[in-house]
């Protein structure tokens, strides 16, 4: 096996980290820096729900739903209780943990399409609520105002400001991107990894051999809505403003796509989709209201022919490249 | 007695599909499971293994209940079993199959992953111990690195048998082991199994091949519609005027 520091799986990664890093300090322009705060916004989302799809064969379409939940927790929390970033954005990971506990138990007893029909609806109820709890939501009107992450003191009187600081913002979007990739790493090269794979690939011989198919399903599908909460509480507080359109299914089938497109069941895949398809999103707002069959094009199209997304293309290539040699 | 039923029966709707089954199983022997077809073998392994629950009766390991547990627990207890249709996780190889099979020995979870817990590192080195050495035990080494799903349908029941293996079980449950495989390379199959006997592991097996079942077993348990009509040596069964008249119909057994 080839363990060398230059081999490609070591090599490429760090690389794109280097460029990761850098790329803000090269460029002053604030759209540029938009995006890529989206991109780790999106990033965290899309891993998490590869972990639970990709690794653990669930596919969860509530994902909006706990982004939704986490989104509001911690603006709920910061605007109407002062509460601070730092403590509303791991409260916000916990309730959207909780709430997928309280949905897992009852969804996970179904199984393939009725459990992706059973989360839709979930998905679907946790936005009306949020559109018709008007005294705790503020409803249609939304959450306005909700505050940048509170300024980290630093040593020398020094401090790090977010508010109008989108350099600062990135790199601690940036940070809680690769803690969310650093944790699902961990999971999905450890034992319990493995329990996810052998549910995935046969549940009834998983439990042949002693694995609770229940109980790991469970746990893939609460670390998800776990880091599907810390995307929303981050997404909360660098936008500012929230309305249920946030928890809302559409937001489910764009990270869903980001997955399927930068590549399902791989841990760079994800992050891949989430830089690149908002990316293009956008650029086809030209188009108007082409521009979602522009998209529906490109996506049957990047899934016929590669149905294992962007990484899976890479590998076949990498593959050849090593043969043809 | 390792192992015993004790008036098991299932019923599926209005059929029967299992009825009053009771058989016990000693320590260190192969007892075969045999039967026309729709007679409730499979039922019958799908009874131990918690698949379905019993409608009535107890199943009893070592002398405790086992009765209406889930499979996992039934695997936990120290059964363990392979499938009719050969089942292995085909998308990996050989290799993580045999390491996933050792999972219930070991303790690791979700917060051994995150913390990379001494823990985590010793289950995972004893899992692939176990794996190597399942994979000389097998003879399956030249597919070591090879997906499960890629490799030969012998290969693939030798592993699905080291997949069950890996938990290190008390009693085995092989369905057809030699099912869907040709008549030549039974013997790998039969030489292994007799070498699972020979290692300790009590094995209790579903089959249709009479010369296997005669040749390896110990005791052999006979079943039509869903009753036990015969049970005994190898020799005795195969004489018996009840198990010649169930496969043969009435008429055909040998007049004294």
């Amino acid at each position: 096996m080839n363990t060398s520091p230059l081999r490609p799986g070591f090599l490429i990664p760090a690389a794109i980290l280097l460029l990761a890093v850098v790329a803000p300090l090269l460029s002053e322009n604030r759209y540029l820096h938009h995006l890529m705060i989206m991109a780790c916004v999106w990033g965290i989302a899309a891993t998490a729900l590869n972990l639970v799809m990709g690794y653990a064969g669930q596919v969860n379409l509530a994902h909006g739903a706990f982004f939704g939940i986490g989104a509001y927790t911690s603006g709920l929390l910061m605007l109407k209780l002062g509460i601070g970033f730092w403590i509303a954005l791991p409260l916000a990971c916990l309730t959207a943990a909780l709430f997928g506990l309280l949905i897992g138990m009852p969804s996970l007893r179904t199984k393939g399409a009725y459990f992706a029909i059973g989360t839709l609806c979930f998905n679907v109820i946790v936005t009306v609520i949020i559109d018709r709890w008007e005294n705790l939501t503020e409803g249609q009107r939304g959450l306005l105002g909700i505050p940048p992450p509170s300024a980290i003191p630093l040593p020398f009187g020094l401090t790090v400001r977010f508010d109008n600081n989108m350099v600062a913002t990135y790199y601690l979007f940036l940070i809680m991107l690769l803690l969310t990739l650093f944790v699902t790493r961990r999971i999905v090269v450890s034992l319990m990894g493995k329990d996810f794979r052998a549910v995935k690939g046969n549940e009834e011989l998983a439990a042949s051999i002693g694995i609770n198919p229940f109980r790991t399903k469970l746990i893939a599908f609460v670390t998800s809505t776990f880091f599907a909460g810390l995307a929303g509480g981050l997404y909360a507080s660098y936008i500012g403003f929230l309305s249920p359109d946030i928890s809302d299914f559409h937001v489910t089938f764009e990270v869903l796509i980001q997955v399927m497109f930068g590549g399902i069941g791989t841990l760079a895949g994800p992050i891949i989709g989430a830089t690149i398809l908002p990316v293009i999103s956008e650029t086809l707002h030209a188009l108007a209201a082409y521009r979602m069959v522009a998209y529906g094009v490109m996506l049957i199209v990047v899934i016929i022919f590669l149905p294992t997304g962007i990484m899976g293309g890479l590998k076949i290539v990498w593959t050849k490249c090593i043969t043809r040699k | 007695m390792l192992f015993q039923t004790m008036g098991l029966t299932k019923r599926f709707g209005g059929l029967t599909a299992v009825s009053d089954l009771s058989f016990g199983i000693e320590e260190g022997q192969i007892v075969s499971v045999i039967g026309p077809n729709g007679a409730g073998k499979s039922t019958v392994f799908n009874l131990v293994t918690g698949v379905h629950r019993p409608t009535a009766g107890r199943i009893e390991l070592m002398g405790r209940p086992i009765t209406g547990l889930k499979p996992y627990q039934v695997a936990r207890q120290g059964v363990a079993r392979t499938f009719q249709s050969t089942t292995v996780f085909g998308q990996d190889t050989v290799f993580e199959n045999l390491v996933i099979g050792h999972r219930l020995r070991t303790g690791s979870g979700l917060f051994s992953a995150l913390l990379v817990s001494g823990r985590e590192r010793g289950d995972r080195k004893k899992s692939m111990a176990k794996a190597e050495e399942l994979l000389s035990f097998l003879d399956l080494e030249h597919y070591r690195d090879e997906a499960a799903g890629n490799i030969p349908q012998e290969a693939q029941k030798r592993l699905s048998i080291g997949i069950a293996l890996a938990t290190e079980p008390k009693l085995l449950l092989l369905d057809e082991p030699t099912g869907g495989v040709n008549l030549e390379e039974d013997d790998s199959l039969i030489r292994i199994i007799q070498k699972i006997k020979a290692s300790g592991v009590t094995i209790c097996l579903i089959e249709h091949k009479m010369k296997m079942v005669m040749g390896i077993s110990d005791r052999v348990v006979v079943l039509s519609y869903g009753s036990k009509i015969a049970e005994g040596d190898p020799q005795s069964v195969s004489r018996d005027k009840n198990v010649i008249e169930a496969y043969l119909g009435p008429g055909y057994a040998a007049k004294d």
